[in-house]
C-alpha cells in the first residue's frame, strides 16, 4: 500500500486529507475548550474560516493560472484556472452557508447588509459566479480562454479588499481574530484552526487534481472519438 | 431517556453537516463523471477492436501471388 501511495501522489494527498480531517474533527469536538464568550457555537469558527480561506486560495490559484495562460501560454492553464474558480465558488457557497448559520446563532440574523465583510464576500462570490456565464456563452477556443483569464485576473483584486474590509471598517460585529499582533485566541484553539485549515486545503487540492484529471481525460476521449469517426 | 440538544449544538451540527453534504455531493458527481468516462473508453476500445478485426479479415482475403 505504501508503494502504491508513492507511485500515486493523488492517493497520498487524499489519504493525508482524510487523516487531517479526522484529526481536525477530534480536536474540534474533544480537545479545544469551549469559548467563554460565544459558547459551543464558536466551534463553527473551525469550519467557517478554513472554508472561507480555501475559497480565497482557490480564487487566487485560478487567477495565478489565468496569468500563466496570458503570460507564458502555459498549456492547460486555462482548464486549471477554470477548475480552481469552480472550486472557489463551491467553497464560497459553503462560506456563505456556514457564515449564515453562525450569524443566526451569534447575532440573531441570517444576514446583515451593514457588514461590509459579508457584502464584499458576496460580491466576490457573485463575480466569480458570473465567470461561468461568460465561459459558457463563448465558443471554446483561444478567444474564450483569453477572455476568461482576463476576467479571473480582475476578480483577484476583490480578494484583498474583501479580506481587509473587516480591518478597515470600525462599526463591525463580525469578529476580528487575526490581527497584526497575531492570532487573538488560545494556543489550543490556534492549533485546532491550523489543522482544520490544512485539512480543508488538502481536500481542495485533492478535488482539484481529480477534476483536472477527469477533464483532461474527457478532452482526450473526445479527440480520440473524432479521430475514429 | 431523551437527549436534550441545545440550539447552539443544532447550528454547529447544521454547519458541519452542510459542508459534509456538499463535499459528498461533489465527490458523487465526480464519481458519476468518471463512470461515464469509463463507459466511453470501453466503447472506443470496442470500436478500435472491431476495426482491427475487420482489417485482419480483409488482409486474410487478399489473394497471394
Amino acid at each position: 500500500m505504501g508503494l502504491r501511495m508513492r507511485e500515486n501522489p493523488l492517493a497520498a494527498l487524499a489519504a493525508l486529507s482524510a487523516l487531517l480531517f479526522a484529526t481536525a474533527i477530534a480536536l474540534i469536538f474533544f480537545y479545544v475548550p469551549t469559548d467563554a464568550d460565544q459558547g459551543f457555537s464558536q466551534r463553527i469558527f473551525y469550519i467557517h474560516v478554513p472554508v472561507a480561506l480555501t475559497a480565497y486560495a482557490c480564487f487566487g490559484w485560478g487567477a495565478w493560472k489565468a496569468l500563466r495562460h496570458l503570460w507564458k501560454r502555459e498549456p492547460g492553464a486555462d482548464l486549471e484556472s477554470y477548475v480552481a474558480i469552480h472550486q472557489g465558488v463551491i467553497f464560497g457557497s459553503l462560506t456563505l452557508l456556514t457564515g449564515s448559520l453562525w450569524a443566526k446563532i451569534s447575532w440573531g440574523h441570517w444576514w446583515l447588509w451593514s457588514e461590509s465583510q459579508l457584502v464584499l464576500f458576496l460580491v466576490l462570490f457573485l463575480f466569480y459566479g458570473a465567470y461561468f456565464m461568460l465561459r459558457y456563452s463563448v465558443e471554446p477556443g483561444p478567444a474564450r480562454a483569453n477572455m476568461c483569464a482576463v476576467y479571473a485576473l480582475f476578480g483577484v483584486v476583490l480578494i484583498p479588499i474583501s479580506f481587509l474590509a473587516i480591518r478597515l471598517a470600525n462599526q463591525l460585529i463580525h469578529p476580528v481574530v487575526f490581527t497584526l499582533q497575531g492570532p487573538q485566541m488560545a494556543g489550543s484553539m490556534f492549533l485546532t484552526f491550523c489543522v482544520s485549515l490544512a485539512a480543508m486545503l488538502t481536500l481542495a487540492a485533492t478535488l482539484f487534481h481529480i477534476e483536472v484529471a477527469g477533464k483532461r481525460i474527457d478532452a482526450r476521449l473526445r479527440e480520440l472519438r473524432e479521430l475514429l469517426a | 431517556m431523551t437527549l436534550a440538544i441545545t440550539a447552539a449544538e443544532k447550528y454547529v451540527a447544521a454547519a458541519y453537516g452542510v459542508v459534509f453534504l456538499v463535499v459528498l455531493v461533489y465527490v458523487l458527481i465526480i464519481g458519476l463523471k468518471l463512470g461515464r468516462l469509463e463507459r466511453e473508453l470501453d466503447e472506443l476500445t470496442g470500436q478500435v477492436r472491431e476495426r482491427r478485426d475487420a482489417e485482419a479479415e480483409r488482409r486474410e482475403e487478399v489473394p497471394v501471388g
